[in-house]
């Protein structure tokens, strides 16, 4: 087994007296793209948002690199900074431009004025097709366009992982493939990527390895190709009879 | 050549008018035949309406207005400043800063709990009333901090509802991105949070600028006491109505832009 970028160990999450992730164990290498699935509520959202550090776990570890994260009492936020997220509803800052979106984090944080950081960003969002809208405010963008968008600014703080929760849900159908090209592209320059989705079609085209959760465990982990053909679990079974 | 659609949008667009003219005719109609024929009319119209008067002490009113202006003008920065440090002060979670998230609330429970023309009272009268030496005693200090308490107080919650307003998510994105709690709060938070609460707050400058004629009651001779001293005078009460007037030239055009800007609210 390769060495993991990214990995968890018994990870247990509970939310008063429910237990949403009850004994996670991910492994995930440099350059791999992993996909959450599972039916809403089996805890993808809450297993992002806990390797992020957004979430407090209530067991178990989170080790990046070699490093435990998740050692009670350290301080988050020089952690998220090597983590990015992007989330499903964009949350992009509606006050601040598109190109300020991206600047803010990198400028705060490093305490350092715009002009160092804006050849990379601007760099960044030509990559993406997006230069054109670099200075329209999210409410003149189009879903598609500010979840991009969205994907540029995490990226703008050079994460060695990208975390996704479900990104695509709540963009209109015709907008889906535009956010899905750039994943295809972060995955071609060997982005080591984690995925909470819904679609089936681009996991399995894309996806190193396909986790899928239920209950607040991972019932099943497996290339795309046997996690689709030869699903070991019934529970899995079930849930790809009704997805598929 | 119009659709039939039209044709029956334009009809129906001249009827409205037609209506809404006719019924606000018929209401002021209503008022100048009938008031007149109340048996004090007479009388109010002299203590009230006396265009000689007005004509007298209309000028010397807008001059007293100047001090207005002039309290409203130094009170309100003040304000602003004191009510954002409240409001942050308010949403102090670290343990460390519990004596001055509770200084706070304990603030802002007392000055929204009395009214002005007490607080006025007691800080005008009761502070000059140590003994202290000129300018120290002068009720322009004492009056203003009056009005800074009470009105940095409502506009401390205001703004915190407005903070309060802004989805979690924004400052999941934040953080997500490795800002600093700080840096989340005065960048991502703040900013739209004030935003959004600027025409609450435009409602509140309005009504300081009515308040600033409470300080009347500890000295000042600001328009509501220049308007007694005419009345006094001369034996009417013309001089209240061209105070009045003189408020609502200020007040009625800055309710109606507080009203667009609640109306127009971009980007957020």
């Amino acid at each position: 087994m390769t060495e993991a970028l990214l990995e968890t160990r018994g990870l247990v999450k509970r939310y008063g007296p429910h237990t949403v992730l009850n004994g996670i164990d991910l492994h995930i290498a440099p350059g791999q793209m992993t996909c959450l699935v599972g039916a809403s509520g089996s805890g993808k959202s809450t297993l992002l948002k806990c390797l992020n550090l957004l979430e407090p776990i209530d067991d178990g570890q989170i080790l990046l690199g070699e490093e435990d994260i998740s050692e009670p009492g350290r301080d988050p936020q020089p952690l998220r900074q090597r983590i990015g997220m992007v989330f499903q509803s964009y949350n992009l800052f509606p006050h601040m431009t598109a190109l300020e979106n991206a600047l803010l984090a990198p400028r705060r944080v490093h305490r350092k004025p715009r002009t160092e950081f804006l050849p990379a960003i601007e760099a960044l969002f030509e990559r993406f097709g997006l230069s054109a809208h670099m200075h329209h405010y999210p409410d003149q963008l189009s879903g598609g366009q500010q979840q991009r968008v969205a994907i540029v600014r995490a990226l703008a703080m050079k994460p060695q992982v990208m975390l996704f929760d479900e990104i695509t849900s709540a963009l209109d159908p015709e907008l889906v493939g535009e956010v899905l090209d750039v994943l295809r592209q972060l995955r071609a320059e060997g982005m080591t990527m984690i995925l909470a989705t819904h679609e089936m079609a681009f996991a399995r085209e894309l996806a190193d390895t396909i986790c899928f959760l239920d209950g607040g465990r991972v019932i099943e982990q497996a290339p795309p190709a046997a996690f689709f053909t030869a699903p070991e679990h019934a529970r899995t079974r079930a849930f790809l009879a009704r997805v598929l | 050549m119009p659709t039939r659609r039209e044709l029956y949008d334009r009809a129906q667009r001249r009827r409205a008018n037609l209506i809404a003219t006719l019924s606000t005719g018929a209401v002021l109609l209503a008022l100048v035949l009938l008031v007149p024929r109340a048996p004090g009319w007479e009388a109010v119209q002299r203590a009230f309406f006396n265009a000689e008067i007005f004509a007298r002490t209309f000028p010397g009113l807008l001059q007293a207005f100047v001090l207005d202006v002039a309290i409203f003008a130094w009170c309100a920065p003040l304000i602003a400043v004191l009510s954002l440090a409240l409001a942050i002060a308010r949403d102090l979670r670290a343990p460390a800063f519990t004596p001055l998230r509770l200084a706070a609330t304990a603030f802002i429970d007392v000055f929204r709990g009395l009214p002005v023309i007490l607080v006025i009272y007691l800080v005008g009268f009761g502070i000059p009333g140590l003994g202290l030496p000129r300018p120290w005693n002068s009720p322009y200090l004492w009056g203003s901090l009056s009005l800074i308490l009470v009105y940095a107080a409502y506009t401390a919650e205001v703004i915190r509802s407005g903070i309060d307003s802004i989805h979690t998510s924004q400052r999941a994105a934040a953080l997500s991105l490795g800002l600093s709690e700080a840096d989340t709060m005065r960048y991502v938070i703040l900013p739209q949070a004030i935003r959004r609460v600027i025409p609450a707050n435009m409602n509140l400058f309005i009504a300081l600028q009515k308040d600033v004629a409470l300080l009347s009651f500890i000295g000042p001779v600001e328009i509501f006491r220049q308007a007694g001293v005419y009345k006094s005078l001369m034996a009417n009460f013309t001089p209240y109505v061209g105070a009045a007037l003189i408020f609502l030239v200020i007040t009625i055009p800055a309710t109606r832009y507080a009203d667009y800007l609640m109306a127009r609210r971009k980007h957020d």
